[in-house]
């Protein structure tokens, strides 16, 4: 029976790549090991082995093929004896091999943990293919949109200011020689070079410390961490150093520096890799916490955080560096620190998410309005300070608010919102705040625990409706 | 409060050394340099006898630290550094404030709490910065300071200047993780950073012996290939002759370097501190046989340098600096409530 060779799983989030090369072609042996083709995603270019032995009887995708869903089917394999005869059924009842891939030995890491060994045919966690592109406001009339990931806008927006200013410098682990462990930093070490985009070793409490220590002499590092959750390793020098300094000095000394990496829920990677840290740093005095959705405020805020003064902790998200928005094409588009937008008018309840939350939130307005229900979607951007008054302006209108969140439930950020509404339109409100987060456990790694775990878009459509009292 | 054990007090090192070895040739002074060390040591040692006297009037509050006994450090490694030069310390930096020629108003006013305080009374004791003299802090946390110090030799190789980043760290912070960080980074990237371990004995109550599994601090580096030196920290010449190699070395590109200071302590690790874990001859040992302002004044008076009466004007011109600056720090007025508010964040 032929075997089916899949479209590998390159990394936790990847939903499709594109077969760049065959290395094989119909009729040659392989042998278990033998690289038969290589895939590219947008984050790296990867060689599928051969598992199974026998003769590459079809190849079902040809080269140059872009886009291929994870499962697809890239080729069949014939086993000892078998023939191309064999494959005249188009494939069906053939075993399946799934391929596994590993990075070119040119770029081969040792046992980091951002790119586990591909799951094979990882199951995906809700992640929306399709976003909706929330309208930007205060645009010029006129202003052109092009279509960029929010992995491409963070770069973009990190080159545009090493340009203007070159006392801003991006460290990291894995940001310069290897373009960032998610390919954020990708081409920054080869326009500004090894003195401004520098490798350090894993070593995050002593790098942060160094940033902040860099900052304290008037340069503006951009700190980047591989993830957050390796960030708590550096939390003492985050609060500690770089939050409190400006005020412990009275006035006198200044951390202007971003720190910033993917933040949230990514997934299946259990609980140490998957955690929201956003109540977190926007409990602490002296630093700001910028969490964006869309690709255009990922760009605005990042430009506005490397410009701003002070500490800022710069929360993105893996699920969402992939995703395309449209983004302004402006020789300098800054979007203000502090300020919500409302991603999508309503009349009937106020949603307030940010970041990963807005790809539910936006989804449960959609599915709220065939049930005539008219949500207005708030999506807040910026965590520390919060616009307190977009909110409060917005449930004077709706007389009800949710709000959407992946991090836990206790003192989350939907409790801080929970407060500002209950003091500031407490008279308004025809519902209590109702609250979606994740659940309070640790991130459980198998597939069906970790949609549970997780907020849904039916857990917000069930909200909204519960404080509609439909 | 640590309680004393049994043991008794590991022998200090500055005492060990004496005691043992024949005393290393140091460069001696000249008149000038030896009276400049006399008045700047005995400035810091008034200084913190006047801080004590304060905390005990309840006039500074919360944690107070006094660098007597340490003084020959950072009078040394001042007179081995020029403008531009960066230092940065932990919570045991009232003499650093000082050397770097920060007010004593100022700083005074800080540990009373105080609106002419340098940071308007809301950092105090721990928490002071001059950015304007070459000072970065004052850091509480143990440790901390050290990968602050060596980012801000980072700033220094990244501007290609050719400034020294002096960052302190004492006994107790050389077993904290984030130090070692720190050496491999600036190792790796031959970082302008001189790391001085004041080592005098005792972390808060524990002796170096009952902390360290290696108890030759300078050669914490050895890992890194960091060069590292035992200086005796009480003699104001042998750590000014080190700072002048050391800072060279860094000028050179050649990367960080450790020197290990030997020193000591006379007052407990805080003010509530009775320090019950050494004995008292101990502490009169180094008292009588190693102060380093003691040192100088001999050596004055020896070399003819000065005499009894000139000395005696020269404490009475820093009596009167100091009670100026304690006279300031107990009328100036608390800071506006006001305050309360700013500075959190930068506009």
């Amino acid at each position: 029976m032929p075997i089916e060779v899949l479209m590998p799983a390159l990394s936790p989030t990847m939903e499709k790549g594109n077969l760049a090369k065959w290395h094989k072609k119909e009729g040659d042996t392989v042998k278990s090991g033998d690289v038969i083709a290589e895939i590219e995603t947008d984050k790296a270019t990867m060689e599928v082995e051969a598992v199974d032995e026998g003769t590459l009887g079809k190849i079902l995708v040809p080269e140059g093929t872009n886009d291929v869903a994870v499962n697809t089917p890239i080729a069949m394999i014939l086993g000892e004896g078998e023939d191309a005869a064999a494959l005249t059924d188009g494939g069906a009842g053939a075993r399946q091999q799934k391929a596994p891939a590993r990075p070119p030995a040119k770029a081969e890491q040792p046992g980091m943990q951002v790119e586990p060994a591909p799951a094979p045919a990882a199951p995906q966690v809700s992640a929306p293919r399709q976003l909706q592109a929330p309208p930007e406001p205060d645009l010029p009339a006129g202003t052109e949109m092009v279509t960029m990931t929010v992995r491409e806008a963070l770069r973009d927006a990190m080159a545009e200011e090493m340009r203007r200013d070159k006392s801003v410098f991006v460290i990291g682990e894995e940001v310069a020689e290897y373009q960032g462990a998610y390919k954020v930093t990708q081409g920054l070490l080869q326009e500004f070079g090894a003195a401004r985009v520098i490798d350090t070793p894993i070593t995050e409490h002593a790098m942060t410390g160094l940033g902040v220590g860099a900052a304290f002499a008037g340069l503006k590092p951009i700190v980047e961490f591989m993830t957050f959750n390796f960030a708590m390793q550096a939390m003492d020098q985050l609060i500690n150093s770089a939050a409190k300094t400006r005020y412990m000095s009275g006035g006198q000394m200044k951390v202007s520096a971003v720190f910033r990496g993917p933040n949230g829920p990514a997934a299946r990677v259990a609980a140490q890799h998957s955690q929201d840290y956003t109540s977190w740093y926007s409990h602490i005095p002296g630093l700001k916490v910028i969490a964006p959705y869309s690709a255009s405020d990922a760009k605005g805020l990042l430009k506005s955080a490397i410009r701003d003064p002070n500490p800022v902790v710069f929360l993105e998200n893996e699920i969402l560096y992939g995703q395309s928005f449209p983004v302004p094409k402006l020789d300098d588009y800054l979007v203000p620190i502090g300020k919500a937008k409302i991603a999508r008018p309503g009349s009937d309840v106020t949603i307030v998410a940010w970041s990963m939350g807005m790809s539910y939130a936006l989804k449960a307005a959609d599915e709220l309005a065939k049930d005539n229900i008219s949500a207005e979607v708030i999506d807040l951007r910026t965590l520390k300070p919060m616009d307190a008054e977009s909110i409060i302006e917005s449930v004077k209108k709706t007389n009800r608010v949710i709000t959407v969140e992946e991090g836990w439930r206790q003192s989350g950020v939907g409790a801080e919102i929970a407060a500002i509404v209950t003091e500031g339109a407490f008279d308004w409100l025809d519902a209590p705040v109702t609250r979606v987060t994740g659940k309070d456990v640790p991130m459980p790694y198998a597939a069906n625990l970790e949609k549970l775990a997780l907020p849904s878009v039916a857990d917000v459509v069930a909200a909204a409706k519960a404080v509609c009292y439909r | 409060m640590a309680v004393a054990s049994n043991k008794p007090a590991a022998q200090p090192a500055a005492v060990r050394r004496a005691s043992v070895e024949p005393a290393p040739q140091v460069p001696e002074f000249s008149q000038e340099q030896e009276l400049h060390a006399y008045r700047q040591m005995l400035r810091i040692r008034r200084f913190e006898e006047k801080a004590g006297q304060l905390y005990g009037m309840g006039l500074i509050g919360g944690f107070c630290h006094l660098y007597i006994g340490q003084e020959a450090v950072v009078i040394g490694m001042q007179m081995a550094i020029k403008p531009g030069d960066e230092v940065i310390t932990g919570y045991r930096d009232h003499g650093h404030m000082l050397a770097c020629g920060m007010d004593p108003k100022g700083v005074m006013a800080e540990l009373t709490g105080r609106r002419g305080g340098y940071s308007k009374g809301k950092g105090g004791s721990m928490h002071m910065f001059s950015v304007e003299k070459g000072f970065f802090g004052g850091h509480g946390i143990v440790g901390a300071q050290v990968p602050l110090g060596t980012g801000l030799a980072f700033a220094n190789k990244y501007r290609g200047n050719d400034n020294v980043s002096l960052t302190y760290l004492g006994d107790g912070a050389a077993n904290q993780g984030q130090v070692y960080e720190s050496f491999n980074m600036a190792k790796l990237w031959k970082l302008p950073v001189i790391y001085i371990i004041e080592n005098n004995q005792y972390g808060m109550g524990t002796s170096i012996a009952r902390a360290s599994a290696t108890v030759n601090l300078s050669q914490r580096g050895r890992s890194f290939d960091i060069p590292g030196e035992q200086i005796d920290g009480m003699d104001v010449r042998a750590v000014k002759a080190a700072g002048d190699k050391a800072v060279k070395w860094c000028r050179d590109g050649n990367g960080p370097i450790i020197l290990e200071m030997l020193t000591y302590r006379y007052r407990g690790h805080s003010m509530s501190d009775p320090a019950k874990y050494r004995s008292k001859e101990e502490v009169d040992k180094v008292r009588t046989e190693h102060d380093p302002i003691e040192q100088v004044r001999s050596r004055l008076l020896k070399r003819g340098f000065a005499n009894e009466d000139s000395l005696k004007k020269i404490d009475a011109e820093v009596r009167a600096i100091i009670n100026e600056a304690a006279e300031f720090a107990s009328s100036d007025a608390e800071p506006d409530p006001a305050e309360l508010w700013s500075n959190v964040y930068a506009e």
